[in-house]
């Protein structure tokens, strides 16, 4: 199970404005992979499969770390772990989903070092807290040394892992607004802790509302033709069917199309029986 | 890299990108923790990293400069944890228990059972069946 480390080469900023200047200067050939809670990064290096050689620890940037409201947006630095998320009162109180989706994550010693910015930034379609920051209109802030971006989350990934993050960039805050509706998430896999999801999907019961799902597609995926669908009153069963027309998950280890879709049926129905008046 | 281990003060040269677990078990010789999947599924190698359970096969040794590390072999021993473990067959073949006693340790006293199957439920095991674990820390 063990690889070797001595290649590896790991550059340790003591700031923000260090690490973004060390993102700025190997930018080129060679470029840095960020790394916070190592979660998923150690699971690659010990099974051999980790290609990057050159690493900058961002662990210790407490700046990230911090949890705010700024008027009617919650702004969540890149850092927070699960457990932060668990139990921040802030959180708790504008984003159930968002504590829901943490308490799902891995056991508590993952949830003690994973962070909302390596979930964001690993990009796999299974991640947890990815459909909820899909359904919640969440927007992602990049920053280089160059200056500050701001990414809605409906535009940020590109592709299977791929996502628009530029390699002197880091995610630094997600940034949620304010959530009208009852807030929903489940996660379904082989068992309560530990599980890669098998289908993952939040929920917005808003006048529109915005449903996100996970494990189904290259990416998380936002449901526009399901959530108009209900939006205009249509039965849930026309909504399944819609839902049907708009996912085409796939099998893999993990799963069977066939199972999928029908779990992400069935979902649909919980989430707008659960969260009706 | 200095560090706490175990209440006392530490200075190991090892390789920032080092994991954790082996830092523990090849450079300090504390072997009480153990390696199952290497991949953070099975809590075999659970530590404390300022009072919290960490996996330590994915945590970068750069990661514990000047943190406080705790690991089975600080109980030394007598710990009621480890006592309880002994008396009520939380322990079986003991490939899991390290693990099991420092995440059990992270509850504090008098966990409830459900503090104790949620804060567990990182750390398999393939002998008891988990109720004797349950009823170990539950007597502690």
């Amino acid at each position: 199970m063990r690889a070797t480390v001595a290649p590896l080469e790991l550059l340790e900023p003591r700031t923000l404005d260090d690490a973004l200047a060390m993102m700025r200067d190997h930018s080129g050939e060679g470029a840095l992979t960020p790394i916070a809670g190592a979660t998923d990064l150690y699971v690659s290096l010990n099974s051999g499969t980790l290609k990057p050689r050159r690493f900058v620890n961002l662990w210790k940037l407490d700046a990230l770390r911090r949890i705010e409201q700024h008027g009617d947006v919650l702004a969540l630095g890149a850092l927070s772990s699960y457990t932060q998320l668990i139990r921040s009162d802030i959180v708790r109180a504008h984003m159930p989903m968002l504590v829901a989706a943490a308490r799902e994550v891995g056991g508590v010693q993952i949830q003690n070092r994973g962070t909302i910015g390596g979930n964001i930034a690993n990009g796999s379609p299974a991640g947890d807290t990815l459909p909820v920051f899909a359904a919640a209109g969440a927007t992602i802030v990049l920053r280089s040394a160059g200056g500050e971006r701001r990414v809605p989350f409906a535009g940020f990934y590109t592709g299977y892992r791929a996502t628009v993050v530029r390699p002197d960039e880091l995610i630094t805050w997600v940034e949620v607004p304010r959530i009208d509706g009852a807030q929903w998430f489940r996660k379904v896999g082989t068992r309560a802790a530990q599980a890669i999801s098998k289908i993952v999907i939040a929920g917005v019961r808003a006048p529109v509302p915005r449903i996100a799902i996970g494990s189904v597609a290259a990416t998380v995926v936002r449901l526009p033709r399901t959530e108009a669908a209900l939006a205009a009153g249509a039965s849930v069963a026309d909504a399944q069917r819609v839902l049907g027309d708009e996912i085409h998950p796939i099998d893999d280890a993990r799963s069977t199309a066939a199972y999928r879709l029908q779990v992400a049926k069935n979902l649909l129905a919980r989430f707008w029986s659960e969260t009706g008046a | 890299m200095r560090f706490t281990l175990n209440g006392a003060g530490a200075d190991v040269a090892a390789h920032p990108m080092a994991r954790l677990l082996d830092v523990l078990r090849e450079d300090c010789g504390l072997t009480g923790t153990k390696e199952g999947c290497g991949e953070g599924e099975c809590g075999a190698c659970t530590v404390l990293v300022d009072g919290a359970p960490v996996c330590a096969c994915l945590v970068p040794f750069a990661q514990v400069r000047g943190a406080d590390v705790q690991t089975i072999e600080g109980l030394g021993g007598d710990h009621a944890l480890q006592r309880a473990f002994a008396t009520h067959g939380g322990a079986q073949c003991g490939i899991c228990t390290p693990g099991m006693i420092m995440a059990a340790l992270a509850l504090g006293d008098s966990p409830s059972l459900d503090e104790i199957r949620h804060g567990l439920a990182g750390n398999l095991c393939r002998c008891t069946g988990y109720e004797a674990i349950f009823r170990s820390v539950e007597q502690a």
